[in-house]
């Protein structure tokens, strides 16, 4: 066990650095020159020179990233030469638009996107799985019917749609919900949960109709073929109630690959969570990328990059260790 | 029998290295699948290979069709040595030895006709038969007791015998000389069994074919082998004739194996003395020291304690015509049961 | 212990079965049915099966894929509810019908009075749960006890099955076990409750020949120590013949022909049972040609009007008047001897000794 989580946090920073690496070299490579973004207005050469040995633009490229590196494990200085100022640790850079620490970006970012992640995440794994395992239950019946067609429209309706359409429904029409607002970004603040989960429902709802349909023919094919194997036929065989044969034999069974969807989803949902951010109008880590890619604004959109890369490869070791915990058979290796 | 022998295995291995893990290097351990087989098989005849599951009789029989590389010894057909052949040589070896598969749909493409899975060997190996490939087709379809007519089916449209017969009118239609039979006839119904087993002797009997039957149906063994070798744990314990190996079986394996077929005549079933082996199969990672059989061997107990000591620490010669694997064979099953 | 354990030579003639008598007997089969709807059709899995047992019994149902003899055991077990088959006809157990019986009260004898085992044990045990807890699990359902008495129970089975050093195995995976040891832990779980009446689906096909021996012996022995009924379903003749007292002999969803176990192998009644007999290699039969029954087993989507095995049947010519293809026979029992045939006893005679 302890030989696994040490393994896997090698392989972890090995990724990091990897993906650093490309999203540097992208950046780099790309059309934007934050240089003249920054110098604003009026630029001249001279200026534009300037902006570039105080965005530190004036090394090498490897120099580049070695510096920006060195400063995820020290406290490291920036700035033009003359003009420094500490960046304390962990630094992720300047902001190249604000001058703002990127980590303080993060901070007040981070929060609006862990609001909308995990309450989407709740609702549309509590929805999928259950009416995935409610038509599993009724197979060929007409709610299963109901449930396979209802998750068929979902899964092809983009964001977009559904977030404007619920956003038009609830909000403008029938007045139900509150316009989200950008003053509650977490359960425990002044105004209660109760206010936060009424100002995300929505985008969690729209989120949650595009992701449950995965779940719902996920989990419905996976009961089936569960439902159907020998040990659920011996669990019955031994007079056990209803219940106990389809939970605590079936689902246990027949879960696993709605978890490892569960883990591929949960580093997706950063990526997803940027329309619908855009859509409501939420300032998290989606909405602050986007216009930082926009703006050429490089240590955010490399910090940002990176904790979505960071996200992705601590749910998979979740995942792991989720699967030694249901299928004992995994802990063997 | 050696001087016509058409197949002759000679001390042939395969160790499967178990996978080390980070802190442990590779190779290190190995699993002795087979370990120092050797049997030769003559032209027209047929070896069954018995034991029970994990005792290497497939990996003996892929390693002799190549599908599988040995880790050690020889494979001499027709007297030379296939073993280590690779690349144009292991192709045009491969007309030489087909195989047969316990389940034939599997073995079979779905979405091809029966007619284009025949031809596949044929067509692998650029033969044109004289008068076009597709009569040499049908010619097969009905030698193996199907119809011209059957060319354009499909697998699934033929019961379990059929597809059998099918895979069978494959693994002929290169006129190979030895045939190498998995397990052929175990997924099939008591009465489909015997039309197959009767349709491999008829072939054999025509074309003088040898086969390698592997079963754990010992009286399906016993009725289309004319030499059986007993597998257990990778090693051939004894080997010998079809009459005397089951009339007069040597070896304490061998004896435990045989009496421990049920018998489909209940008077004879009351009054069969059983030996019953105790326990498991000993993991093939870790066999016991000495004689692999000797955990489980009813024999050991009735021992003294020299002469447990030679089974514990010397490994019996290799099974031969002559004697079994075994020191101190020679106690008949009616002796070993007197011991009770 | 010793090494050796051979079996006594020679059982006493006793165990031979009676036929039982129809009144109150103690598993009480009638015209039995079981048909299931399909897109090509109505598949008749089962008709109309008739049989009965006694305790200490023990029945071997026979049949190639395909005959019914699974789907039998499944509508016995009650296994059938729920899903679309059709299950008519009575199947009396200790006074309760099996067939219109709910589901709540079937899962009352489930596991309690009648007890199941199957043919693959590692696909029949849990993956994901100790053996240990599976088998107390089993004792739970039906016993009012604490988890630690439980646990003594399912240990204490295990030992009985034969599973050495039990306490340590108890907490061990299914696929930390050999299959012959998971056949004895399903025997377990299927034991624990003492049921009176046990149903074995092809117990042994997945295991090698030496531990089926083992199988075998274990479940005679346990048998005798609960006085319980055994049904055996299997394909293989020499099973029936090592443990049985009566067989059924199943064909196209019917018993053909059933007896006690002597009389099914030596005075053989119908042409399928004989025909099965002959197809088989044994471990004296000189070699040469074996005797394949001709021909394919008949579609359960559309049976023929007469006899479901004249079509494969070589005496068929025999009865006379085509009376084979156009009328189906009933099932005929004399002294306990059931057939399902046309042809007459002194016919019988010849054909058997025509080979």
């Amino acid at each position: 066990m302890i030989r696994f989580i040490f393994r896997r946090t090698g392989s972890l920073i090995l990724l990091l650095v990897a993906v650093s690496f490309i999203t540097f070299t992208l950046f780099q490579l790309g059309p934007a020159d934050p240089a003249s973004a920054a110098c604003g207005q009026e630029c001249t050469p001279e200026r534009v020179a300037e902006a570039r040995v105080a965005l530190g633009m004036d090394h090498p490229f490897l120099i580049q990233y070695i510096d920006y590196m060195r400063g995820l494990v020290s406290p490291r200085m920036i700035g033009a030469p003359g003009a420094e100022s500490i960046c304390q640790w962990p630094c992720l850079g300047k902001s190249f638009q604000t001058n703002e620490n990127v980590s303080d970006i993060i901070a007040r970012s981070l929060p609006y996107t862990l609001s909308m992640a995990v309450g989407a995440l709740v609702l549309w794994t509590v929805s999928g799985v259950g009416l995935g395992l409610l038509a599993a239950l009724r197979k060929g019946s007409a709610t299963d019917k109901f449930i396979v067609g209802a998750a068929s429209v979902g899964v092809s309706l983009p964001i977009p749609v559904t977030g404007l359409f619920l956003l038009l429904v609830f909000v403008n029409q029938l007045h139900l919900l509150p316009f989200t607002t950008n003053e509650i970004n977490s359960p425990f603040g002044p105004q209660g949960p109760w206010a936060w989960v009424l100002n995300y429902l929505l985008p969690w709802v729209a989120l949650a109709v595009l992701f449950s349909a995965a779940y719902i023919r996920v989990t419905r094919t996976n009961m089936i073929e569960t439902f159907s194997e020998d040990f659920i036929r011996t669990a019955r065989a031994k007079g056990l109630a209803p219940r106990t044969v389809t939970f605590k034999h079936g689902v246990r069974a027949g879960i696993t690959p709605v978890v490892t969807m569960l883990g591929m989803d949960i580093g997706l949902l950063l990526g997803g969570a940027v329309l619908t951010e855009q859509i409501f109008s939420v300032p998290g880590l989606g909405f602050t990328a986007v216009r930082a890619a926009i703006s050429g604004d490089l240590p955010v959109t490399m910090a940002i990059t990176m904790l979505a890369a960071f996200f992705v490869i601590v749910a998979n070791v979740v995942v792991d260790l989720a699967y030694a915990a249901i299928d004992p058979r995994v802990r063997l290796q | 029998m050696d001087t016509q022998a058409i197949l002759q295995v000679e001390n042939l291995q395969k160790h499967f290295p178990i996978k080390g893990g980070l802190f442990s290097p590779k190779g290190s351990k190995t699993v002795k699948a087979v370990d120092g087989v050797s049997f030769s098989l003559a032209r027209g005849q047929t070896l069954g290979l018995v034991g029970e599951s994990g005792c290497g009789k497939s990996t003996t029989g892929r390693m002799v069709a190549r599908l599988m590389d040995p880790t050690g010894g020889r494979i001499l057909i027709d007297g030379v040595d296939i073993s280590q052949l690779g690349g144009r040589d292991l192709y045009n070896f491969r007309r030489k030895v087909q195989m047969i598969f316990q389940d034939p749909f599997a073995s079979l493409n779905p979405r091809q006709t029966v007619g284009t899975a025949i031809a596949a060997p044929m067509l692998a190996q650029k033969i044109n038969p004289a008068g076009g490939l597709k009569s040499r087709v049908k010619e097969l379809l009905e030698q193996v007791g199907l119809k011209p007519e059957h060319y354009n089916r499909f697998p699934h449209e033929f019961s379990g015998g059929q597809r059998q017969r099918v895979g069978i009118a494959r693994a002929i239609s290169l006129n190979p000389s030895v045939i190498v039979c998995d397990e052929p006839v175990s997924a099939l119904d008591v009465s489909v069994q015997a039309q197959v087993v009767n349709l491999l002797q008829e072939i054999q009997r025509d074309t003088g074919v040898a086969y390698i039957f592997i079963a754990h149906d010992l009286s399906v063994v016993r009725h289309i082998s004319h030499e059986v070798a007993v597998m257990y744990l990778g090693k051939i314990v004894e080997q010998g004739p079809r009459e005397d190996l089951f009339r007069d079986p040597r070896h304490p394996y061998t004896q435990a194996l045989l009496s421990a077929v049920p018998l489909p005549d209940p008077r004879a079933a009351r009054q069969q003395q059983k030996i019953r082996l105790r326990g498991d199969l000993p993991s093939p990672a870790n066999p016991p020291s000495g004689c692999v059989f000797r955990t489980r061997c009813p024999l050991f107990g009735t021992l003294g304690v020299e002469q447990q000591q030679r089974c514990i620490s010397d490994i019996p010669l290799p099974a031969s015509a002559a004697a079994p694997a075994c020191h101190h064979a020679g106690l008949d099953s009616a002796a070993l049961a007197g011991v009770q | 212990m010793t090494q050796l354990q051979p079996s006594p030579a020679g059982q006493p003639a006793t165990r031979t079965a009676q036929p039982a008598t129809r009144t109150g007997a103690f598993l009480d089969v009638r015209n039995l049915s079981v048909k299931f709807p399909t897109d090509d059709g109505l598949v008749s899995a089962v008709n109309g099966m008739d049989f009965s047992l006694e305790r200490g019994q023990t029945l071997g149902i026979v049949g190639e894929s395909g005959s019914g003899k699974s789907v039998t055991s499944q509508a016995l077990m009650g296994l059938l509810k729920g899903t679309s088959a059709r299950v008519t006809g009575q199947a009396l157990f200790q006074g309760k019908d099996l067939v219109t019986l709910p589901e709540s009260g079937m899962r009352q004898l489930r596991g309690r009075n009648i007890g199941m085992i199957f043919q693959d044990p590692l696909s029949a045990l849990h993956p994901f749960y100790t053996v240990g807890h599976q088998i107390a699990e089993a004792y739970l359902v039906h016993n009012k006890a604490s988890k630690k008495q439980a646990r003594t129970a399912a240990v204490d089975m295990l030992g009985r099955v034969g599973i050495p050093s039990p306490e340590q195995r108890y907490d061990e995976y299914p696929h930390h076990f050999s299959g012959g040891m998971r056949q004895r832990a399903m025997i377990a779980m299927a034991l624990i409750c003492e049921p009176e009446l046990l149903i074995a689906d092809e117990p042994t096909t997945a295991l090698d020949v030496t531990v089926q021996a083992q199988i075998l012996d274990l479940m005679s022995e346990l048998q005798e120590e609960t006085n319980s009924a055994l049904i055996l379903i299997t394909h293989d003749l020499g099973v029936v013949a090592e443990i049985c007292d009566s067989v059924l002999v199943m064909y196209g969803g019917q018993c053909v022909e059933s007896g006690p176990v002597d009389e099914i192998f030596y005075d053989t009644q119908h042409p399928y049972t004989l025909g099965l007999l002959k197809s088989m290699p044994t471990l004296s039969s000189s070699s040469g040609r074996l005797n394949p029954i001709p021909g394919q087993p008949p579609s359960l989507l559309d049976l023929p009007k007469g006899c479901i095995f004249s079509a494969r049947c070589e005496y068929a010519a025999l009865a006379g008047d085509g009376v084979c293809a156009s009328q189906r026979p009933e099932l005929v029992v004399e002294d306990g001897h059931g057939k399902r045939c046309h042809l007459r006893g002194p016919q019988i005679v010849t054909i058997r000794n025509t080979r």
